[in-house]
């Protein structure tokens, strides 16, 4: 740090310092000596020697005034905040962005160093950001013919751009993670990639969520759900709203008919857990819902209403506090504890400081505060409150009071004092005001209602479901969407006859059934542990015995009962692919399927175990169809029939969702066993994916979720290439049907031996 | 002969009566009929059940019943010795012949076609046949059966049919209301009456979560573990987590929330 040098002097280093610049912009010179002033105060000599090195260096890139002059105005502010050991790694990024055609991004990468070196402040941790950056650039930057690199990367001046709120909200892994997913999933289209780099798109959005530090809401939803309803007996619905994206209103928790809303993340603040926080927020909201009534607000002044909600909100967490004492260490940590002269009454509005030392008063009997009339209140609130809860009302009055008590003329000035008075676990309070009036204003409109929208064909909404994105092992959020809906029905009386067509084989199949009948109650002779002698056994041992022979010791008989208790999932793949005709019968595959899956679901129909059939197939991520056959609760009558026999094919196969949303159903019955048979012709692939090794590895991570949900998946493959990549996805649980023309005869088969 | 006073509840046990069921229990000995006692887990049902033998001076036979439990096992078997066969009374079998009170815990556990053998002592006919044995046994005049059961499983299996449940009259219990459960632990381990209190709010706290995660809420026996290990000198965290939270569950949401109220209101 240098003190203010004698005039002479600091002319002398002024124009030491422009000759070891040597430029001659003229927009640099007009501001020069300010800015050297300003580095003096912010840098060491040896700092100041290698700042204004760089900053010759940067003149001389041929970009102009404008990077020198960031440069010159920006780095004293970084280097205060990272360190002067920084500008290596600076530089060596301004370098190799010059070498690549993204030098003109130099400009946006110095104006946010500052922003960003205030939220990194280390030269560690800001090389690391610069290293990310230099990453996006190297892998985005195009080129025409795969030689050499000559297009800019287009999302790197929006990341830019971007980087302090980045910073904000994600720490530097989860911002490498942030762009590592963009990088890969846009680096083909530009468009699209401005608008995940500038944090327009959808997924940037979800990606950039799942990054996040702190407590997430989706984390800990069924956490709060369980506290709310078992600590205060409420079952609001709890809906989250987003904080990412509103940096100039902060929204504040706040409850209404819909149910309790709360920020999609919180981190730690004061040394309570992000978890607490939510649950101190969700307390005092079901303290409101508990213990305030509404009050008419048309005739109370903005302040009055203030000091109203204040005071009704230190009752509640006073009632909170009886319940639970532990509550109130936490509610101390959060509150702000506004020190007694912070406000100065002259020049500034200070009711919003009272109102915090009134309420930190209130809760904290450890306050320290020596204002009498303060004290005065707090005494006169206790005494309140001394007998029952109070009510809302005499809160109120209270309040008015202590607004007219301490009321001041500088309440009304403009500048009102903020620091140290918001309670941040406290809502806004919607709920205490009801208004007789609309408002003043004389162009309200009446209140439109939009017309609701109409579909041509009733669609349930899609679910949406994530998908396995094996290059980065993640999952993609809410990727795909799913489509419920019935298949087309046909004429059901051609399943009968297909049925009478493969009547010996159905005879066949029907003695095999027959044995897979569970017995009731079976009896086991000959045991030495059961739960009954049998008398005849143990008698002929007896005389064994007696008789000097050796006696037989299995001698008890024990029951067993045989139940079958199973759901199966018969899932078809309906791609395209299925119209090939099968070259021997000149069939179609969709017609030997059809054949194959009627005569197994009557089969299974006289076996009376739980089963449901459905096909899929899918036109992108943005429409797989799941189309119902048979539901579990349906019998195999006629417009089941008639829906099997309507089967039609097309489109692609998009397993994996079509496996998530099938287990969806599968994993709600209530089975021992539960079976997901998936009949398909060909491996997963879309039109959407250029690369369906993508999709078969979706497919894979399927397979293991639902197997984690207990459900046995199995796999019959009718394409004779299958083994390339069926064991991939199923491990060992499929069978490669060659001889298609037999599948009518082998899928009833197969079935039964996996349920043997 | 069949040593009748080894049934007999010599102490009076503490019994919190929740309502008249004390008056409508000796009502229904009187006529000898068969009760059933339902509840959730660890609500009184079988402390009930030992105070009434205790009050009727009757001989108390208590069976546990279980999944393998066979109508052998009730009604008797035979073993053999050294002279060939031989038959053992079962409990039910027992009781019948001495005039004891048969008192069937959690009979849900059993298989129902088990609990089919019950069936001649419930009605008119007060007998129990022993098929095996020949013998058609006469219910002693003192006999009565009462069983138990918690339908607060919701399963299929564990249920009874329809033609046993009505051969019962039957006692609906439930947790007792705050004040009188505070009393019970108060009385029960001697706590202090404030973390009685505690720890039946506590107590709430979890039975609300039932079916969301929870089968069954804790019961006022766990609540009196904890008070017991409380007055043991063992911290009332530690006793809580250790008695309440971690016997009834491995959901690490439901421990979390319950951590926390415990957390808070032993703050």
């Amino acid at each position: 740090m240098q003190t203010t040098l004698p005039l002479d002097d600091r002319q002398a280093l002024l124009q030491a310092a422009w000759k070891r610049l040597d430029t001659r912009f003229p927009q640099v010179e007009a501001v020069f000596a300010d800015l050297l002033d300003a580095a003096r105060e912010a840098l060491t000599p040896q700092g100041l020697a290698a700042y204004l090195d760089a900053a010759r260096q940067i003149g001389k890139l041929g970009r102009g005034a404008e990077p020198l002059l960031v440069f010159l105005e920006e780095w004293p502010e970084v280097a205060k905040a990272a360190g002067e050991t920084a500008l290596d790694a600076v530089m060596d990024c301004i370098d190799r962005m010059q070498k690549s055609p993204n030098g003109r991004a130099i400009t946006d990468c110095l104006q946010t160093l500052a922003p960003v070196a205030r939220r990194l402040p280390s030269p560690a941790l800001l090389h690391d950001y610069l290293a990310i950056a230099l990453d996006l650039m190297t892998r985005t930057t195009g080129s025409i013919h795969g030689r050499h690199a000559t297009l800019p990367s287009p999302g790197l001046p929006d990341f830019f751009t971007r980087a302090p709120m980045l910073l904000d909200q994600l720490s530097l892994g989860g911002l490498a993670n942030w762009v590592d997913y963009g990088v890969r999933n846009y680096a083909n289209h530009p468009e699209r990639q401005k608008d995940y780099f500038s944090v327009q798109s959808a997924d940037s959005r979800a990606v950039l969520q799942r990054e996040r530090h702190g407590t997430l809401f989706a984390d800990n939803e069924r956490r709060l759900g369980l506290y709310l309803r078992g600590v205060w007996q409420d079952d609001a619905p709890l809906i989250a709203y987003s904080t990412a994206f509103d940096q100039m209103r902060k929204p504040v928790p706040y409850f209404d008919r819909l149910g309790f809303r709360l920020p999609d993340v919180y981190d730690d603040a004061a040394g309570v857990t992000g978890l607490d926080r939510y649950r101190v927020a969700l307390a005092h909201m079901a303290g409101h819902r508990r213990w305030s009534q509404p009050l008419v607000a048309d005739n109370w002044s903005p302040f009055q209403r203030l000091a109203v909600e204040c005071l009704e909100d230190c009752r509640v967490d006073t009632l909170l506090i009886r319940d639970y004492p532990g509550l109130r260490a936490v509610l101390l940590a959060l509150h702000p504890r506004p020190a007694e002269d912070g406000c100065d009454a002259q020049t500034t509005s200070c009711l919003r400081h009272r109102l915090a030392m009134l309420s930190r008063a209130l809760l904290d009997p450890q306050h320290g505060y020596t204002n009498a009339t303060l004290n005065a209140f707090a005494a006169r609130f206790h005494a309140l409150l001394a007998h029952g809860p109070a009510s809302t009302r005499e809160i109120a009055a209270l309040a008015l009071e202590f607004v007219t008590r301490t009321r001041q003329p500088s309440d009304q000035f403009a500048q009102v004092h903020f620091a140290d008075t918001v309670v941040d676990y406290r809502d806004d309070n919607r709920h205490l005001w009801t208004f007789i009036e609309s408002g003043d204003e004389e162009d309200t409109l009446e209140q439109q209602s939009k017309p609701q929208q109409t579909h041509d064909t009733p669609t349930l909404p899609p679910r949406h479901y994530p998908e396995w994105d094996a290059r980065s092992q993640s999952y993609r959020p809410d990727w795909v969407s799913v489509y419920d809906t019935l298949h087309p029905s046909g004429d059901p009386a051609v399943i009968d006859r297909l049925l009478s067509k493969h009547a010996t084989l159905a005879r066949r199949l029907k003695r095999l059934f027959d044995l897979l009948k569970p017995q009731d109650r079976e009896r086991i002779r000959y045991q030495e542990d059961g739960s009954e002698l049998d008398l005849d056994v143990a008698l002929r041992a007896l005389i064994d015995f007696k008789s000097g022979a050796a006696p037989d010791p299995r001698i008890n008989l024990r029951h067993r009962t045989n139940g079958r208790d199973i759901a199966v999932l018969l899932l078809l793949d309906l791609s395209q692919s299925l119209n090939d005709p099968v070259a021997a019968s000149g069939q179609s595959i969709l017609q030997l399927s059809q054949e194959a899956v009627c005569l197994l679901a009557w089969a299974i129909d006289t076996l009376g175990d739980a089963f449901a059939i459905a096909g899929f197939h899918s036109n992108t991520r943005h429409e797989v169809r799941y189309l119902h056959i048979k539901g579990y609760g349906e019998r195999w009558d006629e417009p089941v029939k008639a829906r099997l026999a309507g089967m039609q094919a097309r489109w692609s196969t998009r397993m994996g969702a079509a496996l998530r949303h099938g287990a969806h159903f599968l994993g709600a019955r209530k089975a021992d066993k539960k079976l997901l048979l998936v009949l398909t012709d060909g491996m997963p692939s879309d039109i959407d994916v250029a690369d369906s090794s993508l999709l078969v590895a979706d497919a894979r991570q399927a397979v293991r979720e639902i197997e984690q949900q207990g459900i046995f998946p199995y796999c019959i493959s009718l394409d004779p290439q299958a083994d390339a990549y069926v064991g991939d996805i199923f491990g060992r649980q499929f069978t490669v049907v060659d001889h298609i023309e037999r599948l009518p005869e082998r899928l009833p088969q197969m079935f039964i031996a996996l349920t043997k | 002969m069949i040593d009748t006073d080894q049934y007999l509840v010599r102490q009076e046990p503490f019994y919190q009566p929740q309502g008249r069921e004390v008056a409508l229990f000796e009502a229904a000995y009187r006529k000898r009929l068969p009760v059933m006692v339902k509840g959730p887990t660890g609500c009184g049902k079988s402390r009930f059940v030992e105070y009434m033998a205790w009050k009727l001076g009757k001989p108390l036979i208590t069976v546990a019943c279980n999944e393998d439990m066979t109508a052998a096992d009730l009604v008797g078997r035979y073993l053999l010795d050294a002279n060939g066969t031989r038959w053992l009374d079962g409990p039910l079998t027992t009781a019948a012949r001495i005039g004891a009170i048969c008192y069937l815990d959690e009979v849900v556990e059993a298989r129902q076609d088990t609990t089919v053998v019950i069936h001649p002592l419930t009605d008119h006919r007060r007998v129990l046949p022993l098929d095996k044995k020949g013998e058609q046994v006469q219910a002693h005049a003192d006999f009565q059966l009462v069983i138990s059961y918690n339908p607060g499983y919701q399963s299929v299996m564990k249920d009874l049919k329809p033609s046993t449940k009505q051969r019962f009259a039957a006692f609906d219990f439930d947790y007792p209301a705050p004040e009188l459960e505070a009393a019970i632990l108060a009385r029960e381990t001697g706590v202090a009456a404030d973390i009685a209190a505690q720890l039946v709010k506590i107590g709430a706290v979890a039975r609300r979560l039932k079916g969301h995660g929870l089968d069954e809420g804790i019961s006022t026996r766990l609540l009196v573990y904890a008070a017991s290990l409380i007055q043991d000198g063992v911290a009332p965290r530690d006793a809580c987590g250790m008695a309440l939270v971690a016997p009834i569950t491995d959901d690490a949401d439901i421990r979390s929330t319950l951590d926390h109220a415990i957390a808070t209101t032993f703050a």
